[in-house]
């Protein structure tokens, strides 16, 4: 019975391709539907950035009123942070991690459905506060008493309250399907040391998920019931406390950047071994700053409030530059994993060069940004603005392109467009840095964020200009990305299972997967598995030819253990 | 034996015999989901306790309700102790499931559902007396949200019992198979603990 093979028509019966998408429980289609639909988000919050860069492109108003300008860039933020960046890559991390951990689906595959399917059904919500007199128009931070019922009356702020509160228990759910499916459904032979690094990022975000989003939740349903049911919790007046919202509110925001970042270091993790031809440099020292990035993560939220005056300000600005360590380390692995590797520049290793650049840059920016003294002059400028997209979209986005690149053979069976693909890289990473290099002497010289108009100075009116131009090559970077999936939807090439020469359990199968993912599984003696079983006819022979080189402990010549092992003692 | 063969195993059976059976060793998967999602339910009650003790500790004047004190009786304690008693009678049913005794533990856990809903009703009989509202004030909202999301709660829970009560009559429940019984319980105690805190932070530490 153990033995058995099965077939994929054994797995399967009849039913309309629609009923079978939307009543699917299988993580890999469950995976798409999460990519597919945060792409379309995607798309919509980023008709909300041209819509802002085009208002900014000169001074003065030129086609929004500030009720809408306000209305624009909060829809922009929240879309792109909670229903595009979020779950992109819990989509990416639904299909490939059951894979790498050789698991036939998640722990929990109906509540993995219900994790998605509330979703599209939050996003909606928060996208009907524009039929019912206007959306939320207080940032993404919604902060009190901007949010509250006496400056945001409109139903669009309890609209994007609720849509928050259903997104946040999506992603606690699907939480908790990933930490039980990384703890109970690995493979024989894959320990934990053995995970590929995407998996260790993904448990790690898990957790953060797991225990910042609820506190999240309680400060939303708080501001609900202020709103609605004559609450006090914000309102001084009551004996509330405007800054408690900051405190909630940050308390699950700060976890939240590491939440967007750490499985696009996973992302990165495992593409730049494979197109470097070389192991991940210091695999576990990799895993212990992920781990560390995520124990800090839980102690530095006040940095967001400096300038409330209501923080201790050594303690959140010493812990918050504690994180440039762990962080520095991962740096440091990755390019050490690139030194002197054999690398190819496909475009999935592109996209992990670009995410190393810029997030780079946005690394030290955030350092800069953690001195109270810089801190208290550059609060809420542009130069904010600009660290956060470098995080987010020279981070995060560029790791979510890398890894649709990557993976797209895994899904597919059919290769990108290598020429397409690298026309919308450099598109892209050009466009990125002149709409949001800009940005960062905008804030210095004093430009504040958030706002529809600004004084007609040159240096201002210069670089708002070039941010704007910046904004829409991004935009056209879409399109080849857009040209490049169709047409190899339809015509791709069809590269086999395995295109890349991949590392992790999730190339071992075939591309795309049968329903039940693996009818065999290699031996998983290392975090290479499919590395040692392409290699192992190698390492015999180098075992056998080399046994006069094994250690002197292995008097008897019985060259034991991992392939690796050969290759160590030379 | 540098490299073995490549082991086959079945999309749903997990490994063969040479190897640990990996899926059932250690804690069975559901109490895992389980005790990861109380984790985030600690976190937010936790959110919710910070918003109380943050609104007591900037409070000036006379922290509680507006125009009466808070009273422990005649209702607040003996639904208290109603509701700790609940937590051992959902004991008393696992145990006895645990030793195949599937008519015990039906009973305990219907005595367990019925200590539930009189702890709601308890509760509803508790609002409808008390003499301020959910915007009298700080304390009222903090009172009214953090009692509201644990009643909450214990409604969950009460569905919870219901459908272990509905499952025990037809008979679904041995000493082997019973995971559903321990999960629930877990709950049923974490909402028990939740109410413990809430309890001794509204009228003792005041």
């Amino acid at each position: 019975m153990a033995t058995t093979t099965l077939t994929p028509q054994a797995e399967t019966y009849r039913r309309s391709w629609v009923l079978d998408w939307l009543t699917t429980v299988d993580h890999k289609k469950i995976g798409i539907l999460y990519i597919v639909n945060s792409f379309l988000f995607f798309f919509a919050a980023g008709i909300l950035a041209l819509v802002i860069r085009s208002e900014l492109a000169v001074p003065g108003l030129q086609f929004l009123d500030v009720k809408t300008y306000n209305q624009t860039f909060t829809m922009h933020g929240t879309i792109m942070i909670f229903l595009f960046v979020v779950p992109v890559l819990s989509g990416f991390a639904n299909y490939v991690v059951p894979l790498q951990l050789g698991a036939p689906d998640m722990a929990f595959p109906r509540i993995n459905a219900l994790s998605f399917w509330l979703l599209p059904l939050g996003g909606g919500l928060i996208f009907t506060g524009y039929l019912f007199g206007g959306a939320a128009a207080e940032g993404w931070t919604g902060y009190v008493p901007l949010s509250t019922g006496q400056y945001a009356s409109g139903a669009g702020t309890d609209l994007w309250l609720i849509g928050l509160a259903l997104v946040g228990t999506a992603s606690i759910l699907g939480a908790v399907n990933f930490i039980t499916t990384i703890f109970k459904m690995r493979a024989p032979g894959m320990t934990l040391f053995r995970m590929p690094i995407f998996a260790w990022t993904v448990l790690v975000t898990a957790t953060l998920i797991l225990l910042a989003t609820p506190v999240l939740t309680a400060g939303l349903i708080a501001l609900f019931i202020d709103r609605n049911y004559g609450g006090h919790f914000f309102d001084p007046n009551a004996g509330g406390n405007p800054i408690l919202w900051q405190h909630l509110f940050w308390f699950f925001g700060h976890p939240e950047v590491y939440i967007v970042i750490l499985p696009a270091m996973g992302v990165v993790s495992e593409i730049l071994p494979v197109f470097s031809r070389k192991p991940l440099f210091g695999y576990r020292a990799f895993v212990y700053a992920t781990v560390a990035i995520g124990l800090l993560s839980f102690s530095v939220w006040a940095h967001h409030m400096f300038t409330t005056g209501k923080v201790l300000l050594p303690f959140f600005a010493f812990m918050t530059t504690l994180i440039a360590i762990p962080t520095g380390v991962k740096m440091f692995n990755w390019m050490a994993t690139m030194w002197r590797g054999s690398i190819s520049l496909t475009t999935p290793m592109l996209f992990a060069l670009g995410f190393l650049s810029m997030f780079l840059i946005g690394g030290i920016s955030g350092v800069m940004l953690a001195q109270p003294p810089v801190d208290f002059h550059l609060q809420d400028t542009y130069f904010v603005v600009a660290h956060l997209h470098y995080v987010f979209f020279g981070g995060s986005v560029f790791g979510v392109f890398a890894a649709s690149y990557f993976w797209f053979p895994k899904m597919t069976g059919r290769r990108l467009n290598e020429g397409l693909g690298k026309i919308q890289f450099w598109m892209m990473f050009i466009g990125f840095n002149l709409a949001f290099f800009p940005m960062h002497p905008l804030g210095i010289s004093g430009m504040p964020r958030r706002i529809a108009d600004y004084a007609p100075e040159p240096i201002w009116v210069f670089w708002n200009l070039v941010s704007t131009a910046g904004a829409f090559l991004i935009a056209a970077s879409i399109l080849p990305f857009l040209v490049n999936v169709v047409a190899t939807l339809i015509n791709g090439e069809r590269v086999g299972d395995d295109p890349w020469e991949g590392n992790t359990l999730e190339w071992a199968t075939s591309s795309p997967p049968p329903p039940y993912n693996f009818d065999r599984l290699p031996p998983v003696r290392s975090e290479r598995p499919v590395f040692d079983l392409r290699h192992r006819h190698d390492a015999e022979h180098l075992a056998e030819d080399h046994v006069p080189l094994a250690p002197p402990a292995d008097a008897e010549g019985n060259v034991t253990g991992q392939p690796g092992d050969g290759e160590a003692t030379q | 034996m540098s490299v073995d063969a490549p082991t086959t195993v079945s999309a749903s059976m997990g490994a063969p015999d040479a190897y640990s059976p990996h899926r059932e060793a250690g804690m069975p998967t559901p109490l895992v989901g389980m005790l990861l999602f109380i984790a985030s339910e600690v976190m937010f009650f936790g959110g919710l306790f910070a918003a109380y003790f943050n609104a007591r500790a900037s409070f000036v004047g006379t922290w509680g309700p507006p125009n009466e004190p808070l009273e422990i009786m005649p209702i607040a304690l003996p639904i208290t102790i109603i509701l700790i008693s609940s937590s051992f009678t959902m004991q008393f049913g696992v145990w006895a499931i645990r030793r195949g005794d599937q008519r015990a533990m039906r009973f305990w856990t219907a005595v367990t559902l019925v200590l539930g809903v009189i702890f709601l009703i308890g509760q509803a009989y508790d609002y409808s007396v008390l003499g301020f509202g959910i915007s009298d004030g700080v304390f009222g909202t903090v009172f009214y949200t953090l009692t509201g999301f644990h009643g909450a709660h214990v409604f969950g829970g009460t569905v919870g019992l219901s459908i272990l009560v509905a499952r025990a009559s037809q008979g679904q429940f041995s000493a082997r198979n019973h995971v559903a019984v321990e999960a629930v319980s877990i709950y049923w105690h974490f909402v028990d603990v939740v109410w413990i805190a809430l309890f001794t932070t509204l009228y003792f530490l005041r």
